[in-house]
């Protein structure tokens, strides 16, 4: 704030004042009628509202792209039959993609979730504003802006390396890297909103700070807990780029655990990547998979983006 | 005493957890600090992970960095067959098209956060930046199978010819190369996407910025007469100033490390500088996206896991400038509000 103040008082030599407040006060007087001054408000609340109405417009427009061009390839081949092998054959779905998608993420939410929230809770309840957990909070912050490819690049030097062969576990590795962070912060967040009373009366009760954590404030908080976990799932769903050189892709279906077609074992189909290929290969009716593929993500997430905001406003005391 | 305490919680509705505080005293004494151990250990797992990614990045691109050396940033050469790898070009296209995507994006994002702060109704501001944070969740790679479907052709065929015929399209790096398609496939275009997928971010921090002018400093404003936009002007934005910076940051952060999209997009063109904004080009990301599975020399493996770790070290420094801005400004606020 001093470095502030002191800002101020430099630009103050100029004739520009010490604070937003007097910054009206003491404006050079410049001559501007009224009318004027009302045109170029009225101005700027149209270029407000256009920009506005731009971007919903676009939202809108990309969720309508993707539903029309979608929606034909959405049948029950879609929901039941493995990528096509060929482009000769006219049947094939995406369904392999959908269950190897949901399993790589299960996986990654596995990981991710318990420890992310672990981690949450040292956050708010033992490091608090100590040094080191000050520390933890900056790191976790700069950890959700990595691009998610280097996660990519980093689940590849440490699994797919050493291991020599890809797999759907080393893309569950890279998704849960995004998501801790993701999740200790929001954990964090929830469980600050807890008031403190509800804390002090349990330790007042004698019951151990383990208790009042996970039976009291986490009990109070669950609502946003659950949110905050479905948000972070949701939020590496649609990732592609660091499935790219980890899991790979796979025309077939996952066939188990290790093998060179099971989880750990080798490249697992996926939803993201699956669309990525479809979309860039020349034949239509992969390009139409591929757009049946897209509506599907953006209906799970959209759909429980919009699910989970419902409950949570309902939810919202703390 | 604990009898008393165990005979108490029942009757006064304490949360099952409470009540089940066991009997045995000692039993407890343990409990509690496995449970701070565990915690504490994942909340450092977080910052070993982060230590660990860099130390791993490093690592894996040593051999890069000193069979290399600087070529990989200062040569346009990238052909893993004469064992060249110049990512110049990749470096330019990052920091093109996140250019264009900044330009584009955050007035668009400050007259949306101050529409939503200042003059709507806060229901409508509420389903308004609710439907502009869908944005953000809306995955990378639809934002790019969109761009080139719909937004692709757009360009190429319409507003490209539009900016040529007017006086515009004599500006230098605007006409594009004569060798590629019309400039639909280019970096201005990779741009376009960027700018709105960033926009959400740039909005939602602006808008909580925003909101932080207290409404009194704001009052006084209007009580001298001002208009709505003399207000925002010359006391939201001139508070929230610095927050601003940091919601900046924030977008050019996710804009450079941006993938899928940009790789969809800005034309994969490895090997040569883009000599107009319509020209394609690619990204550090997008390279390392089409071109790493498909390496099989260690030394070409290794300078892109060089030029991943030249990407992270770019966002680490945006991330951290960032957090610093907000940080001061929170507590500036805080002081004041």
């Amino acid at each position: 704030m001093n470095s502030h103040r002191r800002q101020a008082i430099e630009r103050g030599a100029a004739g520009a004042p010490l604070c937003a407040v007097a910054d009206v006060r003491y404006a050079p007087p410049r001559r501007r009628s009224v009318a004027r001054r009302k045109a170029t408000d009225l101005v700027i609340k149209g270029f407000s509202w256009i920009g506005a109405s731009f971007g919903i417009a676009v939202m809108g427009f990309i969720v309508w792209e993707v539903v029309v061009r979608g929606a034909g390839a959405l049948d029950w081949a879609f929901f039941t039959q493995p990528t096509p092998q060929d482009v000769t054959s006219s049947a094939g779905g995406f369904a392999n993609a959908i269950v190897g998608t949901i399993v790589i993420t299960g996986v990654a939410a596995l990981i991710a979730i318990p420890m992310g929230f672990l981690g949450g809770v040292y956050l708010a309840e033992f490091g608090r504003n100590g040094r080191i957990a000050t520390g933890v909070r900056m790191i976790a912050n700069v950890v959700m802006g990595v691009p998610s490819i280097i996660v990519g690049v980093f689940a590849f030097a440490i699994i797919v390396k050493p291991l020599q062969h890809y797999s759907g576990f080393a893309g569950s590795v890279a998704l849960a890297f995004i998501m801790l962070p993701v999740m200790a912060r929001t954990t964090e967040d929830i469980l600050n909103l807890v008031p403190n009373e509800l804390r002090e009366s349990g330790l007042a009760m004698g019951a151990p700070r383990w208790k009042v954590t996970l039976g009291v404030i986490c009990k109070a908080a669950r609502g946003g807990l659950i949110t905050g976990a479905s948000l972070a799932i949701v939020r590496v769903a649609g990732e592609t780029a660091p499935l790219l050189f980890t899991v790979l892709s796979s025309p077939y279906w996952m066939t188990g655990l290790f093998g060179p077609g099971g989880f750990f074992g080798g490249p697992v189909a996926n939803l993201t990547k699956t669309i990525y290929d479809f979309s860039g290969s020349p034949y239509p009716q992969w390009q139409e998979l591929a757009w049946g593929g897209a509506l599907v993500i953006i209906i799970a997430v959209l759909g429980m983006n919009i699910l989970v905001r419902l409950l949570f406003q309902r939810g919202k005391q703390w | 005493m604990s009898t008393v305490e165990l005979d108490a919680s029942p009757s006064t509705g304490a949360p099952r957890g409470a009540a089940q505080a066991a009997p045995r005293g000692h039993r407890l004494r343990l409990g509690d600090p496995i449970f701070r151990v565990l915690a504490t250990a994942c909340g450092l797992a977080l910052a070993v992970a982060m230590f660990g990614l860099a130390g791993v990045l490093v690592y894996n691109s040593w051999p890069a960095i000193s069979g290399l050396g600087t070529s990989v940033l200062t040569t346009v050469a990238w052909s893993p067959v004469d064992h060249q790898y110049g990512a110049l070009a990749a470096l330019a296209g990052t920091f093109l098209s996140t250019l264009v995507a900044m330009v584009i994006a955050v007035p668009l994002a400050l007259v949306i956060a101050l529409l939503l702060v200042e003059l709507v109704h806060p229901a409508v501001a509420r389903v308004v930046g609710t439907a502009i944070e869908m944005l953000a969740a809306i995955p990378s790679i639809i934002f790019g199978m969109v761009g080139i479907f719909v937004i692709v052709p757009f360009i190429q065929d319409k507003l490209v010819p539009w900016l040529l015929s007017t006086p515009l399209g004599s500006l230098p790096g605007i006409k594009p190369g004569a060798q590629f398609q019309g400039g639909g496939v280019s970096i201005f275009t990779a741009g376009v996407v960027l700018a709105f997928m960033v926009l959400p971010y740039i909005t939602a921090v602006s808008r909580d910025v925003l909101k932080m002018v207290p409404q009194v400093t704001k009052e006084a404003g209007y009580g001298m007469g001002s208009t709505t936009w003399e207000v925002m002007h010359k006391i939201s934005l001139r508070y929230a100033n610095s927050g601003i910076v940091g919601a900046v940051f924030i977008g050019l952060g996710r804009a450079l490390g941006e993938t899928m999209a940009v790789a969809f997009l800005i034309g994969s063109l490895f090997t040569s500088l883009p000599h107009s904004l319509f020209d394609p080009g690619t990204s550090i990301a997008s390279l390392i996206a089409l071109t790493f599975s498909e390496a099989t020399d260690k030394i070409q493996v290794s300078a892109l896991i060089e030029l991943g770790l030249i990407l992270f070290l770019i966002t680490v420094v945006f991330q951290i400038l960032a957090q610093a801005w907000l940080r001061r400004v929170q507590r500036s606020t805080g002081g004041r509000a």
